[in-house]
């Protein structure tokens, strides 16, 4: 079916100035162009916000409903479930959303996950996969890990690591501090997450390999990433929602939809997190999203599964970290697209001419309740549950086509 | 040894408003008025239980009581038993050996089936932390936490702090030593509360590695110098090393830890003359307790502490269930 061209008109660009943009066979054809084919329909944003589909980059399930709610068009697909170590795995889970979402498979970086014998990254790259990942926990043999960068870098691909040190973490669902102890959980010290940092960090000077750790939440750990940077290392990394906005004393009366991995960090790290996402040592904004039912949540706390859905909020956090101060909607929208797009590779994430028409409009103050009953998502496992947000997706396009 | 005066009825806000909650999960959420009362209660049941051949009260008369133990248990069982039959009730014990929870039946569901039998109360012991909590959201009857992972066992706080009261004459400003794996012990997390609330000293004696992290916060000094620890102490209160323990994970060895963390008479002669010992039991002689502390009838409080545990036990019961027994003044 042929797209007839479509212009969004009326609209404030990332949320600042306003303007129009033109959308032709799927693509972005003009930002506020002077004129328009005969057969354009046009969308009247009335004043909305107009940004990039969102890349949500690192997920564990492939959950149309709760992205598209979310404003997510396209997805990189952690390599977990599966694994996806395999190049007919990769293909097939990328096909997975099409046409109206886009699943970009994680290749594992090792076979089975297990952590030991390079997967075929090669041929995943072939079949799609568009960056290489540890999965939930970090490879432990260093000889291991060093092989996967340089490797991986070889076929220019990003290597997406998991920065948990699992000697220290043995058996722990949180964080050491008073509230574990208070909890009788089995905690672990935060200066686990820096451990694996630095181990990797010295892995990359040496190999010269890109990585981009998938979540860092510890001042420690920040402060790591920081100086690597300065160095000019090629390391990049993300956090989702849940750090900034949540520290261990949520995980009190036992909330299994706040048990993650990481685990919830002292309201020091939080803070930690925040200015570290303000002066832009933190690259990206994911939501993490990892349904889980009652079969995994509704259990005693240490034996719950670690994860949160968090796609249908991932954009209304990020509103309020603009609302906060801490970034401008426009960082905003390369933490949530942009930079995402750049690390897979892709011509997309940004309002630029030529791009993938991935659009989506923003009633960026709609006020509305998380309720963890009634999410999009196939389990509502969100540690957000009550909170009052504001900002949701009242349109989305995908490569041009409206979808909702 | 001085028996405390049990405070004047007026010292309670009148009916329920005296103890508030529906279910026993944790010291933490007790207020020290609320933990005198379930003290002050207890007393009379001690002197009932001593009281010669009939031990019986039956304002329980009719009520099930289920105790449902999904870990390992004969001591605490047993005192509930007693407690809840010495109440009149009928008391139903559950051991997750024999129970489909070996068939993967979920928690949850376990508690909605013991639930559907319509148990007037449930005792609870789990191996994992918050699991009592958990059932206590979903059930229809008060339930008790006899122990849950390494977070609460109140009942046990309750009568080790009934047993201080007795044996000292009060359980305030004392300064009281725990010695032992508090890294693992709900009992050591439920006593720091419920003694700390109390307004008491609480000194934690232990290994580095069996020391939970951020115990300042929880107003407890920590101690690896035994000697130190004991230092002035009234109470010096020890902790069970479980077997598994010493396998070279967290300790050395049994050997080891009886040299550096062992109750010996020498060591307890830092602690002030007059200090008692407590341990919750069962005991490893010989490893965290030398077999003449523990006999000594005059330091020793270990045989206390399990009477004093029925008699908790039965006051917990009571007060628990007044609202369903509609007791005047409790709805």
């Amino acid at each position: 079916m042929e797209l007839k061209p479509l212009l969004i008109a009326n609209a404030r660009l990332l949320g600042g100035e306003a303007g129009s943009l033109l959308v032709t066979g799927g693509r972005i054809a003009a930002l506020n162009p002077s004129d328009t084919p005969e057969d354009t329909d046009t969308v009247d944003a009335k004043g909305q916000w107009l940004a990039p589909g969102i890349i949500d980059f690192g997920v564990f399930a492939t959950d149309k409903p709760a992205f598209h709610f979310g404003g997510i068009t396209r997805a990189a697909l952690m390599p977990d479930s599966g694994p996806l170590d395999g190049a007919g795995l990769v293909e097939r889970a990328a096909k997975g959303g099409k046409p109206d979402l886009w699943v970009h498979p994680i290749a594992a970086a090792t076979k089975g996950l297990a952590g030991a014998e390079l997967a075929e990254i090669g041929l995943m790259q072939q079949a799609g996969a568009r960056a290489v990942a540890t999965g939930r926990a970090r490879i432990a043999d260093a000889g291991v890990m060093r092989r996967v960068l340089s490797y991986a870098a070889s076929l220019g691909l990003t290597v997406i690591a998991h920065a948990e040190d699992e000697g220290l973490t043995a058996g722990a669902v949180a964080t050491d501090g008073e509230m574990a102890t208070r909890l009788g959980l089995a905690s672990a010290p935060a200066i686990a997450e820096a451990m694996a940092i630095a181990r990797d960090l010295m892995l990359v000077e040496e190999t010269g390999a890109p990585i981009h750790f998938r979540q860092v939440t510890t001042a420690r750990g920040l402060d790591l990433v920081r100086a690597a940077k300065a160095k000019g290392l090629p390391v990049t990394c993300g956090i989702t929602p849940a750090h900034l906005f949540l520290s261990d004393t949520a995980i009190g009366d036992f909330r299994t939809f706040a048990r993650l991995s990481p685990p919830l960090r002292s309201e020091d790290d939080r803070h930690a997190c925040l200015s570290a996402i303000a002066d832009g040592t933190i690259d990206v904004l994911a939501s993490g999203h990892d349904p889980r039912g009652p079969e995994d949540k509704r259990l005693p706390f240490a034996e719950a599964l670690p994860g949160m859905a968090g796609a249908e909020t991932l954009l209304a956090m990020g509103l309020q970290l603009v609302r906060d101060g801490h970034v401008t909607p426009a960082r905003l929208f390369d933490l949530l697209a942009a930079t995402p797009a750049k690390l897979l590779g892709l011509d997309a994430g940004a309002l630029t001419v030529g791009a993938e028409a991935d659009l989506i409009l923003i009633n960026e103050g709609a006020p509305w309740q998380v309720d963890a009953k009634r999410m999009a998502a196939w389990a509502g496992n969100t540690p957000f549950d009550g909170m009052p947000v504001q900002g949701r997706v009242t349109a989305l396009w995908k490569g041009g086509q409206r979808i909702r | 040894m001085t028996s405390a005066t049990p405070r004047p009825a007026s010292d309670y806000p009148p009916g329920g408003d005296a103890f508030r909650h529906r279910h026993l999960t944790g010291i933490a959420q007790l207020t020290p008025w609320e933990i005198s009362y379930i003290l002050d209660a207890a007393e009379e049941w001690v002197e009932l239980n001593r009281s010669g051949a009939a031990k019986h009260d039956d304002r329980l008369k009719g009520l099930t009581i289920i105790n449902a133990f999904f870990e390992n248990s004969t001591r605490t069982l047993l005192s509930f038993e007693i407690a809840g039959k010495r109440l009149g009730a009928d008391v139903v014990n559950m051991h997750a050996a024999q129970s489909s929870v070996k068939k993967g039946e979920t928690l949850i569901d376990t508690a909605m089936t013991l639930n559907a039998m319509r148990a007037d109360a449930m005792v609870i012991r789990h191996a994992s932390s918050g699991a009592v909590q958990l059932i206590a959201d979903k059930v229809d009857c008060p339930v008790l936490n006899a122990g849950d992972g390494r977070h609460e066992h109140p009942t046990q706080a309750l009568l080790d702090a009934l047993t201080i009261r007795r044996r000292l004459g009060r359980v305030e400003g004392l300064t009281i030593t725990i010695c032992g794996d508090v890294l693992h012990s709900r009992v050591a997390r439920s006593n720091i509360l419920a003694l700390t609330l109390l307004g008491n000293e609480v000194r934690v004696v232990a290994p580095p590695t069996l020391t939970p992290p951020a115990m300042e916060r929880m107003h407890v000094a920590t101690f690896t110098d035994m000697d130190e620890g004991l230092k002035g102490a009234d109470v010096v209160m020890m902790l069970r090393l479980q077997n598994e323990r010493m396998d070279g994970a967290y300790l050395p060895s049994a050997r080891e830890y009886h040299a550096l963390y062992g109750l010996t008479p020498q060591r307890l002669d830092k602690a002030k003359p007059d200090a008692i010992v407590m341990h919750p039991g069962p005991m490893n002689r010989g490893v965290e307790i030398d077999s003449n502390v523990a006999d000594d009838p005059a330091r020793s409080t270990i045989t206390e502490q399990v009477e004093m545990g029925v008699a908790v036990r039965m006051a917990c019961l009571d007060i628990l269930t007044r609202r369903k027994r509609g007791v005047p003044g409790w709805n």
